[in-house]
Parts: C-alpha cells; sequence; structure tokens
C-alpha cells in the first residue's frame, strides 16, 4: 500500500550534524566577537605543546573518549530493551580500586587488572538482577547506581586518593609517541573497532538484534536469550571500568564523590540520539560514539563561551532537547510529507 | 461467472459511494469504486490483501477523506471529516483490533469517551443506564459491573460492537470480527448480527473466511487491485468463481488430488514418537506417532489444547510427564534448543508476536534459527547467507523488493512464507505449523498449502493445525481430533469436514451429559 520511501539516512548522520553545528556556532562567535577564526585561544585553534596537538577539538577527543567507552557499552543493552544505569557508580569504584591499589604500592598491571575484574563483576551481578531474578533492568541497575557509590567510598575510606604511577596515568594523559593524540581516544577508537568486529564479524550482533527485536520469536528460533542479555550487562561494567580508569588518571586521583557522577545519563543520551531505540532492536554503534561526541562538544563549548558551570545546564538540556527533536522519526516524517505535495 | 447483482431501481441504498478513488503519494489504493449497501443487509466485503477493503472501509468511517467520488446515506451527500463525525451520521465501525480496556467494567467500556456527565461529573446512574440498553440491543445479559477482561474474547467483541452503535446507527462496519474466535464464538456472534439486521440496519462485513462469509452474508462484493469487481447475491455467486474473483486466476483444482495418499506412509520409517505427554491444564496424557511424508491435522475448537500439545512436542512449554523421540532418539522435553538440534521445527501461532522479528530483513529472518544452532561464533559466511536467501526467495515464491527489506514491510503471506523458510532452511524431520494460514489471503493459502503437500511428499513429517476443517481435509493425511485438552480420535481414512465434525459435536454432546456417560460412548 504505502510507497517505497525515499532511501533512509544514516541515523548517526544527526549528531553529526550536531557537532558541525556546534563547531560553526564556536567559529562564528570567534570571528566576530572573539580572538579570529584560528588565532590562539579560538575553538579551531591547534597549538602544538611538547609535539602533540591541543586546543579545544583535542579536548574534545581527549575528554569524549569515556563517553564513547560507556556508550559502546550501553547501546547493546538497550538494544536488549535494558538499561543500565550503574555505569557511573561502577567508574567511580574502578578508580578507586585502581588508586588505592596503587597508592598501597602494587604494580600497576595488577591495579588495572583488579579494577577491571570488579567493574566486570559488577556486571555480572547486574546480569544476574536481570536475567536469573528477573529484575526490570531499571530497578536492578539502579541498585548498583546507590549502591556502588557507597562501595567505592568504602574503598577509598571516604577519601579523595591520590597515586603517583606513571603507567596508570598514561591511560587518561598520555600521548603515544609514535601517534600524538590522547591515549582515552585511541583507546576509545581501539574499543570500538572491537566491539565492531564482535558484533560484526561473528552473529552475536544479528542474535542479539533479534532477542532486542522480538523477545518471543528468538526465544521460539532456539536463541539463548538470557545469556545474550547477561552478555551485554558484562560488556557494559567492563567498559564502565575502563572509563573509570581514565577518569582517575586523568586527575591522578581516585574521587568516589564525583568520579563518573551523572554520565550513566550521558551515555544513553549519546546512545539514544544515535538511533538505537528503547524499543530494542537494532544497534548503531557508531551513532552512540557520535553521540558521545556529541556530548562532549556541548560541554566543551560551554567552556569554550565562559558559560559558568551554574548556567550552564541550561543550554546543555536545550540542545539536547534540539537533537532529539531533529532526530525524531516524527519530525523527520513532517520534513517529508512537506516536500510532497498534497 | 455469475452476472453482477444490480440494485433494483426505486430503492435508494442506505450508503453507497459513487467514484471513489483514493491516492496515496505513489500509489492508487481505489481507482473509481462504486458500492452500495441495503438497509437491512450483510454485505461482506472480500478481497486479497492489498485490494482496498481497508481504504474503503476507512473512507466511510471517516479516517481518510477520498481523493475523489462521493458517499451517500440515504441519498444524502456526506463529507466525512473525522471518525467522530462518521459517528454522528450513524456510522459505526468495529476494528480488526479489539481496543477495549480490560480492566475497566463493561458499562465504562461501553460508554468510553461520551460518558455521560451531570455538572461535569460523571453521572454513573447514567452509565448503567445506557450500557443495560446498549446490551439489550445486541441481546445481550451481562453484568456491567464487572471488568470487561473476565469475559471471552467473543463478549469482549460485542461489547466493542454495543459500544459502536448508538442509538441512531444506520450502518456497522465490522472488520474481521471472527478472526480471534472459534465456531461457538462465531456463531453467538451472527446472532447478533441477524438481531442486527432485523432492526433495519446495513452491516458491512470483511472477513477471511469464506464459511462465514457464506454462513451470514445477504450479498457479497469483491475488491481486487482497488477496483470493485462486481457485487453478487450470496447464492448466486460459487465458491470457485468468488476465489477467482478474489485473485483474478483461474483455480484448476479446488480439493486436492488425494487419491494416492494414506495408502503408502504407514510403511514409512516413523519420526516422532510422543508417549503420554501431558501438563496440567493444558493436555491430558496424549500419544502418538507419526511417520516420513505424514501429515497429521490436529482438528478441534479453539482451546481444545491443539496448540498447548503442539508447543509442547516443540519444548516451547515443558510437559509434566511423557516422552518425546524423533527417530527412536530420545528428546529432552521442554528444552527448544534440544528439539531444533534433533530437527522438529514450529512456526507459532502468532506470527508477528512470537514468530517474526519485524525489524530484520529478510535474509536476517531466514538464517535466524540456524545461526542460533551453530552459536554466535560460527558465522554463516556472507555468501552462504546470499545464497541461502536466494533461494528460498525463488522456492517459496517470496515477493520482497530486496532480501535487505524488513520483514515489516511484507504482506502476510509473505511473512508467513518467511518463517517457514527459517525453519526449511534447517533441514528438520518433523514439521510444525500452527495456524499457518490464518489471516492471509486466499492466493498465498493456496501457494502455502501446496507447499506443506510438496514438503510432505519430499518425506517430511508435518503436523499441521487450523481453526478451518476445509484446510486440514485438503491438506492432511491423518487427522487428530482434540477436545477438552485431550486427542479424542485418530482418523485416517474417510478424512471429512462433516466426518471431524461429527466427532467434535458427538464429544460435546457427551461433554453436556457429563463425564459418567463417556465409557458408555
Amino acid at each position: 500500500m504505502t510507497p517505497s520511501s525515499p532511501r533512509q539516512l544514516p541515523a548517526s548522520l544527526w549528531p553529526a550534524l550536531g557537532i558541525l553545528l556546534l563547531i560553526i556556532v564556536n567559529a562564528l562567535f570567534d570571528a566576530t566577537t572573539g580572538p579570529g577564526l584560528f588565532a590562539p585561544g579560538s575553538f579551531l585553534n591547534l597549538s602544538f605543546s611538547s609535539g602533540a596537538p591541543a586546543g579545544a577539538l583535542i579536548d574534545i577527543l581527549n575528554y569524549g573518549a569515556t563517553f564513547i567507552i560507556l556508550a559502546l557499552g550501553m547501546a547493546p543493552v538497550i538494544s536488549t530493551r535494558g538499561i543500565d544505569l550503574s555505569v557511573g557508580s561502577i567508574m567511580a569504584i574502578s578508580g578507586a580500586v585502581a588508586a588505592t591499589m596503587s597508592a598501597a604500592g602494587f604494580h600497576p598491571v595488577a591495579s588495572i587488572a583488579a579494577a577491571l575484574a570488579i567493574s566486570t563483576f559488577c556486571g555480572i551481578w547486574n546480569a544476574i538482577l536481570v536475567t536469573v531474578l528477573n529484575l526490570q533492568p531499571f530497578i536492578a541497575t539502579l541498585v548498583l547506581m546507590v549502591a556502588g557509590r557507597g562501595i567505592a567510598q568504602l574503598i577509598t575510606q571516604s577519601q579523595i586518593t591520590t597515586f603517583h604511577d606513571a603507567a596508570l596515568e598514561f591511560i587518561g594523559l598520555g600521548r603515544p609517541s609514535f601517534l600524538p593524540l590522547p591515549f582515552p581516544f585511541i583507546l576509545a577508537t581501539l574499543l570500538f573497532i572491537a566491539t565492531a568486529l564482535a558484533l560484526r564479524k561473528t552473529a552475536l550482533g544479528l542474535l542479539l538484534e533479534a532477542v532486542g527485536g522480538n523477545p518471543a520469536a528468538a526465544r521460539l528460533a532456539g536463541i539463548r536469550s538470557k545469556l545474550f542479555i547477561s552478555g551485554t550487562y558484562v560488556f557494559s561494567g567492563f567498559c564502565a571500568g575502563i572509563a573509570g580508569l581514565i577518569a582517575a588518571a586523568n586527575i591522578k586521583a581516585a574521587d568516589p564523590f564525583h568520579a563518573g557522577h551523572n554520565l550513566e545519563l550521558a551515555a544513553i543520551f549519546a546512545v539514544i540520539v544515535g538511533g538505537t531505540s528503547f524499543a530494542g532492536g537494532r544497534i548503531n554503534l557508531l551513532g552512540a560514539a557520535i553521540g558521545a561526541l556529541l556530548m562532549q562538544c556541548l560541554i566543551t563549548t560551554m567552556y569554550a563561551r565562559n558559560i559558568g558551570a551554574d548556567v550552564a545546564p541550561l543550554p546543555q538540556a536545550l540542545l539536547i532537547l534540539i537533537v532529539c527533536i531533529i532526530s525524531a522519526p516524527a519530525f523527520r516524517t513532517m520534513l517529508r510529507t512537506r516536500k510532497v505535495p498534497a | 461467472m455469475a452476472t453482477p447483482d444490480q440494485v433494483p431501481p426505486g430503492q435508494p441504498p442506505l450508503l453507497s459511494a459513487r467514484g471513489i478513488v483514493m491516492d496515496f503519494p505513489g500509489v492508487r489504493a481505489l481507482a473509481n469504486v462504486d458500492f452500495s449497501l441495503r438497509a437491512g443487509e450483510i454485505h461482506a466485503l472480500l478481497g486479497e490483501n492489498g485490494a482496498g477493503k481497508s481504504t474503503l472501509i476507512k473512507i466511510f468511517s471517516g479516517l481518510h477523506p477520498p481523493t475523489a467520488g462521493s458517499i451517500l446515506l440515504a441519498g444524502r451527500e456526506l463529507h466525512l471529516s473525522s471518525p467522530q463525525n462518521a459517528q454522528s451520521c450513524g456510522i459505526s465501525t468495529v476494528f480488526q483490533e479489539i481496543d477495549c480496556l480490560p480492566q475497566m467494567s463493561i458499562a465504562d467500556n461501553i460508554c468510553l469517551c461520551r460518558q455521560p456527565t451531570k455538572f461535569g461529573l460523571i453521572n454513573h446512574a447514567s452509565v448503567r443506564r445506557r450500557a443495560v440498553a446498549a446490551l439489550a440491543r445486541l441481546e445481550l445479559n451481562l453484568d456491567i459491573t464487572r471488568a470487561l477482561g473476565d469475559y471471552p474474547l467473543a463478549i469482549q467483541q460485542m461489547v466493542s460492537i454495543a459500544r459502536a452503535l448508538d442509538v441512531d446507527s444506520k450502518v456497522l462496519i465490522l472488520d474481521e470480527p471472527t478472526s480471534s474466535l472459534d465456531a461457538d464464538e462465531s456463531n453467538e456472534l451472527f446472532r447478533v448480527m441477524r438481531r442486527l439486521r432485523e432492526q433495519g440496519l446495513g452491516i458491512i462485513f470483511i472477513s477471511h473466511f469464506l464459511d462465514h462469509v457464506y454462513t451470514i452474508a445477504d450479498r457479497i462484493s469483491v475488491l481486487r487491485n482497488g477496483a470493485n469487481i462486481g457485487t453478487w447475491s450470496t447464492p448466486d455467486l460459487s465458491r470457485q468463481n468468488l476465489i477467482e474473483a478474489m485473485t483474478g486466476r483461474k483455480i484448476e483444482h479446488l480439493p486436492a488430488d488425494r487419491s494416492t495418499q494414506s495408502s503408502s506412509s504407514s510403511s514409512n520409517p516413523a519420526v516422532l514418537s510422543v508417549t503420554n505427554l501431558s501438563r496440567s491444564r493444558s493436555v491430558e496424557p496424549t500419544s502418538v506417532t507419526l511417520n516420513a511424508s505424514e501429515s497429521l491435522g490436529l482438528a478441534g475448537l479453539l482451546g481444545s489444547g491443539r496448540t498447548e500439545l503442539a508447543r509442547l512436542i516443540f519444548g516451547a512449554d515443558t510437559p509434566d510427564r511423557g516422552s518425546i523421540s524423533i527417530q527412536h532418539h530420545s528428546v529432552p522435553p521442554g528444552s527448544i534448543r534440544d528439539s531444533i538440534a534433533a530437527g522438529i521445527a514450529f512456526t507459532p501461532e502468532d506470527r508477528k508476536a512470537e514468530g517474526l522479528v519485524l525489524d530484520l530483513s529478510v535474509r536476517e529472518n531466514i538464517i535466524l534459527a540456524m545461526q542460533s544452532s551453530r552459536g554466535a561464533l560460527q558465522p554463516i559466511p556472507h555468501s552462504q547467507q546470499a545464497s541461502l536467501a536466494d533461494h528460498y526467495i525463488k522456492s517459496l515464491n517470496i515477493r520482497t523488493p530486496s532480501p535487505e527489506t524488513p520483514v515489516r514491510n511484507l504482506s502476510g503471506g509473505n511473512q508467513q512464507k518467511v518463517l517457514l523458510a527459517r525453519w526449511l532452511a534447517i533441514q528438520p524431520k518433523l514439521l510444525i505449523l500452527d495456524e499457518p494460514t490464518r489471516g492471509i489471503d486466499v492466493g498465498a493459502r493456496a501457494e502455502i498449502e501446496s507447499l506443506i503437500e510438496s514438503l510432505r511428499k519430499q518425506g517430511l513429517a508435518i503436523i499441521f493445525i487450523s481453526s478451518e476443517l476445509e484446510e486440514i481435509v485438503r491438506t492432511c493425511t491423518r487427522v487428530l481430533v482434540m477436545r477438552d485438552h485431550a486427542a479424542v480420535a485418530d482418523i485416517s481414512t474417510d478424512i471429512n469436514e462433516s466426518n471431524i465434525l461429527s466427532i467434535i459435536a458427538a464429544h460435546n454432546e457427551e461433554h453436556k451429559n457429563g463425564p459418567q456417560n463417556e465409557h458408555a460412548a
């Protein structure tokens, strides 16, 4: 009955357009009221400090990496109709474990391994609540969201634990000499490639999308839905662990109160704006990653425009609203029907 | 073919459509359709999926304004702007999906959105009076204070009719009202429809069930590709002619050629052997064996345990007792994965809710069962995926623009074929089909039936469930009749509708006389 619709634009286009829009807005400000388009201190300026590029754009890649890694873990969870609210708290736990062990003199490899192991265990805990006890994912992960920050405080004895370990700091601050980009961004890129390969070069992606798209049908097709759903929470915990290490390394300390605070919401935003639906089904990994960069781009813009931390949430919320509206299918349909004369 | 029925001059039709054209962007859904409905008649509107039936009734019910043409109610031209507008003009529509609120009372459901008020508050006494009056019109006597969800689907269906009908309704449109009802419930609905006909209502009745059409309709109009092919008085139109009008194809033989069946199948190797399989409150202990090249029909009323038995055999539900074996190898009960590994395939009754993943493509849906039995880490190579998809699109004649089209965009019959392809890809030994032809058009139905026949000849054992006896009789070499969660007869000779019906009826009769008589029969 319905005519074949014109080829669908990729969902990851919208957050990418958002990033472009923000960069243009910043450039316009710089060119008109600011120091000039490429002048030092401007948004598009790239300076070189000790051989590595620096500037607002590099900052976006650097700090956006945490968002990307969280979003990579969150996208599969959301595609199976779940949600993981605990990733911010898991970040705090991960950082607390690594910092405390490092301060106690453990080898950095041991600290990192322990932090990731405990984060992964947090994911297993969520998986058990969701698939064995059949709790609603929202409630199940809310438990760890609330409890996790308490656990992190227990580990650090409610202190901000500082550490001095070159290897551990490198995770957050490093610039590899062979590729002078922020190490967190390199890590996020590698994790993105690994996740994409795992989903698309094996049948994991297809089977997950079947589970998310129609759980009853997936069961009757013989798919072990609970196993796959469990896997998404475990992977999300693991990703949050890496993000937690980066966050701690960035400030050379574990801050159990603020590390990863509200970042679960940022990750969920990135995934949704990137075209993965709460209703389950298709996973859009690239969209999630670009959505994460959009989120960071927004935050960096606030800094660049000297918008105070007290006011910043308002313009942020407005921009999020705009992106959500343009990426909403209803809005796109309106645009399309406008073009076709009735 | 019989000549289309002419409206006698001088008698103005109750509702008529003249030269209706409906264009959607890029497609003409209705091209110059004329239609007329008399007062006091039940008029069946038939056609394959996509013929334009839904579009036409949406125009009548005010959902779409037509691109061109006019609608006249008792000779007066109407310009329907909304469903509320159509309703107030006297045209009431009950759509296929029962859109009631099961947790609310019957009275509240009937008066939904039109509650009589007093001083701005709902007047509950008046709500109750109105509900009683609406039900009385249908000769229904129900406890209006009980939640609607406590009643069976048939009652819910009739409550939605009661809700649709206003005191001054002149036209009632029923879209597939019997699709979720069993035979008894359908008859109950027909009684109500006849009663409304006596009151002078014109009823437009849309159904895929030709039996129902011949039972209840006074006249039949057939739409095909957006055009009205003709209107006939029901007795003047044979089934053969009706199906030809709907499909536009000549059908050589409706009753399958059955001369070679069943003689040899008993000597074929056994495929399935079920012993005393039972599950409390759904299936009484049942034993059945099935050989290669046999197709076993499960007949019985809705709720007789047909679907439940099939799900137990497949492992979708866990039996309390009993064993299943495939080719003499025992299959662990209640495990879908083990059943699939043993070669059992199952297409569920509700293909959208439990069968297909609608957002995934045709190719992905086809390979799904095969991929899941290989495990996630051994992906089927892309070239093999493509050739599997191509193979089944060709061999099952799946009409899809491409293997990458989401299954959501396909018609019901083609969706069903995709589901069949998924299971044929694992090369099963036993194929269980639960209502594979429900809600799909006549052409696709015939294709699926002939497909089942050719699979059977290739040596597959098939279990076929259908609410339409006619279809079981055409398709199956053996029939297991079920009643009250138990198998009551296994027929392999003289399979015909009256035979099966008499078994179902006989047992129903027994049931009424009480269980103590059961041994005497």
